[in-house]
This record gives structure tokens, sequence and C-alpha cells, in this order.
């Protein structure tokens, strides 16, 4: 793999359904930097933008006093985006599986999923106010996982 | 680009030719309306030609969802034909692919209707 300097930088965004598109661009644009196929990338970009619903629709609730932080960090090692709103918080464990058979014709509930499915990592971290989510790709990490 | 479709009727079956993005904001609402407008004007068979979408997320699986479940509320069969690779792959990861009817190719969808 051609090496490929570090990169980081930080998108301070209204919680409008614009700045979701603004997320997912960057995700994408960074991911093909990377050297990630073009159907990875795509995976990567599309989880982006799932993070960022949830911090525009369901963090902020379109608060336009509340802000959504995406930032992204590409390293040697890994393509690294965190995704912060200013929202009331939630308990990522507490989302029903949307596998489950009861769940399945459910309208909702199938972003957090695609993110674990789709990435290496996922993790959540309460802020006070607020959640981040942070989402990795291994950059050794070529297959696609869907 | 966002979600656009036409209408065609093929021997019964009400095929939605799609095409774009089914994502929030885009194409969901699009889907929708034009699911319960034609379930409002009693189709009973309905043919989502994915063909043309080459991205759908969450919401868009969502919208999925919803038009099937109205589409069957209303006593009538919704499939889905001609899917993209991307789109598939969606469908099997969220278990989807096992709720939907997804035929291979249009004429074995219109005939694949009771």
């Amino acid at each position: 793999m051609a090496k490929v300097a570090t990169h980081r930088f930080t998108l301070v965004l209204d919680s409008v359904l614009p700045s979701v598109e603004r997320v997912e661009g960057a995700a994408e644009t960074l991911a093909r930097q990377a050297g990630f196929a073009d159907e990875i990338s795509l995976q990567i970009s599309m989880v982006c933008r799932e993070a960022a619903v949830n911090a525009v629709l369901h963090g902020n609730r379109y608060d336009s006093q509340k802000h959504v932080t995406a930032s992204f960090e590409l390293t040697g090692q890994a393509l690294i985006v965190r995704v912060g709103d200013e929202g009331e918080g939630f308990d990522a464990g507490k989302t029903p599986n949307p596998l489950a058979p009861e769940n399945l014709l459910r309208t909702t509930g199938r972003g957090i999923f695609l993110m674990r499915a789709l990435m290496d990592e996922v993790h959540f971290r309460q802020l006070s106010p607020g959640t981040e989510i942070t989402l990795i790709k291994n950059r050794h990490s070529q297959e696609s996982k869907a | 680009m966002s979600m656009k479709f036409k209408t065609r009727e093929v021997d019964g079956v009400t095929i939605l030719d799609m095409s774009g993005r089914i994502t929030l904001g885009e194409g969901s609402g699009t889907l929708r309306d034009a699911v319960r407008d034609l379930v409002s004007k009693g189709s009973k068979k309905i043919l989502l030609n994915l063909e043309g979408v080459d991205y759908i997320d969450s919401s868009g699986l969502g919208e999925l969802v919803a038009a099937y479940t109205a589409v069957k509320n209303s006593g009538g069969d919704l499939k889905l034909v001609n899917l993209t690779r991307k789109v598939s792959d969606l469908l099997v990861i969220t278990k989807l692919a096992t709720v939907f009817d997804v035929q291979e190719d249009e004429a074995s969808a219109v005939g694949s209707f009771a």
C-alpha cells in the first residue's frame, strides 16, 4: 500500500440535513485518499452518514443552537471518524436488534447495526451533553464486510 | 441525485422504475408517497424496479419496509427486481432479503404475481 501522510481535520456543522451530506462527502473523499477500494469507500461514507443522521435528528433534534462535530483522522493504520452531538445522549446497548424476527418489519433502528456490520470498530462515548460515535476502519481490511 | 420514478403497467402489475438515492430527505418520502398513492388507487400487485437505485441508507431501507407493509396490509403484494449488488448486499446483512420477494428479472417478476 502506498504511504499516505496522516491527515486530520474537524468540521463543526449546524443541525441540518445538508450537514449529513458534508460528513458523507468528507468521509468518502478521505477513504478514497486512504486507498480503500470503491466499494469500501462507499460503505465508510454510508456509515458516517448514518452517524451524522443520528446526530442531527436524534441527538440534536434539528436544534439550531446545537452543533454536530465531525472529526476525521487518517493514520498509517486506520481511518477514524468521530461524530458528536449535543443531545441528551443514549444507551447504544439498549437499541433493539434489527435482525430479531420481531424487529424485521420495523422501519427504523438499522443505522447502528450497519455501522457495526461495516466498520472494524464502533465505540460510543457519553459527552456532557451529547454522544460521540467513533468509527474505525483499518487500512489493511480491504475486503468488503457486506 | 435524489430519487425519481416512473410508473407503468405490465399484465396487471404496477411497476415503479426507480432511480437515484433512497435516503433520508432525498428519496424516502418520494417512495412513501408513491406507494401510498398506488395503494389508495387500488393497486394490489406492485413491483419496485431498483435497477437505477445506486444508493440506499437505513432510512431508505425503512421506507422499503413501510412500503411493503402498506401494500401487504391492503391485501396486495410488493416485490423487488433488478437490485444492484450494493442494495442486494444491504438486504442480506439486514436480513431483509428474508422479508422481500426479490426477483431476478422483470418477466419472471411479473409472472410471479398470482
